[in-house]
């Protein structure tokens, strides 16, 4: 038997067809195989091979393959083998030719990289949206690190991904890791059992760190983008982050971190995590704790949400947050001295110092109550997320560039009403290549003539670029205390004041 | 969804280059897209543009006007007279090229070109006279694209002109085109001296009919086999002719001499054809016509069946949106220019010709014709890299013009508006340049691109179709 396959309008010469022709015949269960452009010379010379009789409806236009053997299976196989490489168009000028173009767009990236699988997008906030809709209408799933894209934007955009199947992280999210690739503003972490789903990028990169401390590893770390659980959005990111995790057989326990959620997206969050199939520890930062079920694991501070999940990951179920004694530095302070002033780099570290330290003023409060006056003048207990609109406009991020930072600190120095001065200092990917030789002359020269504590954390793992204990050791140096997460240098800063007040 | 974790991560990075490099560095692969905003930051297109992307509708539209460009098969039918074969061709009606345009707006060439067709007609007796007729409204311009025709420059066609017939036998329809007149000074460039009126005449009554009866000898001539053939011995059948024209003549010689053709017009025939290198030009871009014609009027389609110069304007149309122009202002070639020429004397980009390059040859074979890259300052490797380009705006290759510098790809055919606007690549076009005041003729050549905008409100009306 034989059978043919006609492909409409498709030219290759006659060389190439020959060499297709004979490796169609080298195929198992091909007796004899050609493809031949359908003029009228090679349907005859097809006849006389014993490839067809009748006259097959084909134009010269046409790329006509003929195969013959004795059964149908291997022959429909060895016309499928003969479309695709078909396919491949023949491209590079034989010795060298011109160099490739760099692709100039999604599309012609996808056509280079047909094995992409995630369009990273972070162009301007304007111009962010359409990439994101082109990425998902070519079949990629989306990191929008972008921000300021519209809420019907990302709305518009998280319907059409849950349509097709695909995952939009973002707008507006800093961090993920996926298959153990820092994506965005990332640590550099060893892969593991944990798999995360962030709202927030800082408290992602928080809870990946302390795992890696403590020996764990992350399967992965989707990021939703901070308005993801806004009511008119519906978590539909977190959602589909929960349902890729649980069936991730490489997840052994989901970590979920978020500011507060509204109740209608946190009933539905909490249900479908409820539904998991594996422990899930929900960190809703500076919200009240919620009833648990039977596989969900409340806790209060990142720190305990990364410590819950190693023990969980690892098959034990968690140990209650340990209140370990804090050592107090001895510093002579002046009796004006009271006050605690945080400068944040990470938002979500600004908000977890809010909700510890509740008389404190922020321009991020937990409580509305406390919302500072004047963002850039701090009274009593003050909070600062330095990485708000307010001070990001027109400037690099904190994280990037310490100068805004450094000038807060000397005011707030010289202020003699303040004991205090807590920070972070967040490492890895995305961050500045050396913030401890950034802060240091600062530190120094805010100390110079009076009493201060420096308490901060560092955020961040041996295997970031700048290097966890390098940091570390040179910021020890210059008298900064430090503590192993935020949430204790919180604590730390807060029994400083309490002996103050 | 599995694909993101069932499959390794593969990154298409759009923005931060450092986020790329972060990816590899950790031992994941990224690829760098080389973004810039699209449609020149005009983000309401490029939201536009984006619901467009893989829009199922417009591929299907675009599979099926690729699909007819590719099966159309144009055959030389013969030689006209226009009056009596252009669709629409009114008795007081001047065709030109580019889209549509009113004579106080007209370029030098174009204008002196339609005096050159009024004297050409006896419709008037002197130039004066003509001008002043041209001016008074009486006699109606419409574009060659409007008639199913094409001119080269000014694409002057008047009533009583000799036209080529095209005929595509697959879709049933056809395409037109003037004669070429040679070199020097022709009405093409807007001469309108008496040599160029007598050349004309002559034209109209010695080489149409003796051609006529060539071509009857000769009954079919097919166009695409001779244009392929073109490519393999260095013409990309826009700017470089010289071996399409000599395929020609050695077509047409043996059928002029069989045929009832007096000896004596046989012998000037042929002995003008041979002394004009670009002769085949005007059939070149009939052929085109006809088999981007075949691929009109497909709703939804974004593919470009027009490119076309007036010399004031750029002028494109999109299979999908039938008979709308989309215009920007025709760029000045920054080409190289004939001694005692610069860029100053230059008519802005002008002609039909550009139709060869929206059927996939001319700059868009210029691989095939590295003589050409040459003339206008390049490498061969520029070729390469043109014709290699334009593989990324484009939706097929024309399997039936190869070009061996590529191992025998086809030529990138078939353009799509909405990958142009995407990328910035902006479609190659070898153009000739015309001088800016009429009858001085060509004062260089070069490479020019068509403009964005033209492209740019394409997409916001094939979109506002579509919604």
């Amino acid at each position: 038997m034989y059978i043919h396959k006609v492909v409409a309008n498709l030219y290759r010469d006659s060389v190439s067809l020959m060499q297709l022709s004979a490796s169609l015949a080298k195929l198992p269960g091909v007796e004899q195989a050609s493809a031949v452009m359908a003029t009228p010379a090679n349907l005859d010379l097809l006849k006389d091979a014993g490839l067809m009789d009748d006259a097959v409806p084909a134009s010269p236009n046409d790329l006509l393959i003929a195969v013959r053997g004795r059964s149908a299976a291997p022959l429909e196989a060895a016309i499928a083998a003969a479309v695709s490489a078909l396919d491949k168009p023949p491209e590079r000028p034989a010795g060298g030719g011109p160099a490739a173009q760099p692709p100039r767009s999604l599309q012609m990236g996808l056509a280079q990289t047909p094995e992409a699988n995630l369009a990273l997008i972070s162009v301007p906030g304007e111009y962010a949206a359409a990439e994101a809709m082109k990425a998902l209408r070519l079949g990629l799933n989306v990191m929008l690190f972008s921000d300021n894209v519209a809420l019907s934007d990302e709305i518009s955009l998280k319907k059409y991904s849950r349509e097709k199947g695909l995952l939009v992280m973002g707008p507006d999210c800093g961090t993920a890791i996926i298959d153990g690739i820092p994506l965005g503003f990332a640590n550099a972490v060893r892969r593991g059992a944990i798999g995360v789903v962030g709202a927030s990028g800082t408290g992602t990169q928080q809870v990946t760190s302390l795992v890696h401390r403590r020996g764990a590893g992350i399967s992965h770390a989707i990021g939703t983008g901070g308005h993801d659980l806004h009511q008119d959005v519906g978590g539909i990111s977190m959602l589909q982050g929960l349902k890729l995790l649980s069936r991730d057989p490489e997840t052994k326990a989901i970590v979920l971190i978020s500011k507060p959620p509204s109740p209608s997206v946190a009933k539905e969050v909490l249900a479908a995590a409820r539904r998991a199939g594996k422990p899930v520890v929900v960190n809703f930062v500076g919200a009240a704790q919620e009833a648990a079920g039977e596989n969900l694991y409340p806790v209060k501070t990142l720190e305990e949400a990364a410590v819950a999940a190693v023990a969980l990951a690892a098959g034990r179920r968690p140990a209650r947050a340990s209140t370990s004694k804090v050592t107090l530095p001895r510093i002579a302070f002046k009796k004006s001295q009271r006050y605690i002033r945080g400068l944040y780099s990470g938002g979500t570290f600004c908000y977890e110092a809010s909700y510890l330290l509740d008389d404190a003023w922020s321009n991020t409060p937990v409580n509305p109550a406390r919302k500072i006056k004047d963002v850039w003048k701090s009274q009593g207990h003050t909070l600062v997320d330095l990485g708000d609109d307010v001070f990001t406009r027109g400037r690099p991020h904190p994280m990037m560039d310490h100068r805004l930072r450094n000038e807060r600190l000397l005011e707030e120095a010289a202020d003699p009403e303040v004991a205090v001065i807590l920070f972070d200092v967040v490492l890895g990917y995305g961050s500045h290549p050396d913030p401890a030789a950034e802060m240091i002359p600062t530190l120094l020269k805010a100390k110079k003539g009076r009493a201060l504590a420096f308490v901060a954390s560092v955020c961040g793992t041996d295997e970031d670029p700048q290097g966890l204990a390098r940091q570390e050791a040179a910021l020890r140096e210059a008298g900064v205390l430090l503590a192993e997460s935020n949430a204790r240098a919180v604590m730390l800063a807060a029994a400083i004041a309490k002996r103050l007040a | 969804m599995s694909a993101l974790f069932a499959t390794p991560l593969s990154v298409l990075n759009v923005g931060l280059a450092s986020f790329a490099e972060a990816i590899v560095q950790r031992g994941g692969a990224a690829t760098r897209i080389e973004w810039a905003p699209p449609a020149n930051g005009d983000a309401r297109v490029g939201a536009a543009l984006a619901k467009l992307v893989n829009d199922q509708r417009v591929e299907a539209a675009n599979a099926q006007a690729a699909d007819r460009y590719l099966a159309a098969q144009p055959r030389l039918e013969g030689v006209g007279v226009a009056r009596e074969v252009l669709p629409g061709m009114g008795e007081r009606m001047i065709l030109h090229a580019g889209p549509p345009i009113a004579w106080e707006r007209m370029c030098g060439p174009m204008k002196g070109a339609i005096v050159g067709a009024i004297l050409y007609e006896g419709w008037a007796g002197d130039a004066e006279r003509a001008r002043a007729m041209a001016q008074s409204g009486e006699i109606a311009f419409e574009p060659c694209h409007h008639h199913s025709a094409v001119g080269p420059m000014a694409g002057i066609i008047s009533p009583s002109m000799p036209v080529w017939m095209v005929v595509n036998p697959t879709h049933g329809n056809r395409a037109f085109s003037n004669l070429n007149e040679g070199l020097g000074k022709v009405l093409r460039f807007g001469a309108n001296s008496p040599e160029v009126i007598s050349r004309l005449k002559w034209m109209e009554k010695t080489l149409a009919p003796t051609l006529r009866a060539g071509l009857e000898v000769l009954k079919d001539l097919d166009i695409k086999p001779l244009m392929a053939q073109a490519l393999h011995m260095g013409d990309e059948v826009h700017n470089r002719n010289v071996a399409a024209s000599s395929l020609l003549i050695k077509r047409l010689v043996p059928a002029l001499l069989r045929s009832s053709a007096p000896a004596q017009d046989v012998a000037s025939v042929i002995e003008f054809i041979a002394g004009n290198d670009h002769f085949f030009l005007n059939i070149s871009m009939a052929a085109c016509k006809a088999m981007l014609d075949a691929a009109q009027g497909v709703p939804g389609s974004s593919m470009l069946t027009v490119m076309a110069r007036n010399g004031v304007e750029f002028g494109i149309r999109l299979s999908g949106l039938g008979e709308r122009w989309f215009t920007a202002p025709a760029p000045v070639v920054n080409g190289l220019y004939f001694p005692n020429q610069s860029i100053k004397d230059a008519a802005p980009d002008l002609g039909d010709s550009a139709i060869t390059e929206t059927a996939g040859v001319g700059g868009f074979a210029m691989a095939a014709a590295p003589a050409i890259v040459k003339f206008v300052g390049g490498s061969s490797q520029d070729a390469l890299a043109n014709t290699l380009a334009m593989t990324h705006i484009t939706l097929r290759r024309n399997g039936a013009f190869t070009l061996p510098a590529l191992d025998f790809a086809g030529t990138p055919a078939c353009i799509d508006a909405r990958r142009v606007v995407d990328t910035g690549i902006l479609p190659v076009i070898n153009t000739g340049i015309a001088h800016k005041e009429p009858g001085i003729g060509q004062i260089g050549a070069g490479v020019t691109r068509a403009p964005l905008a033209c492209f740019t409100q394409a997409i916001a009306a094939l979109a506002s179709e579509l919604k």
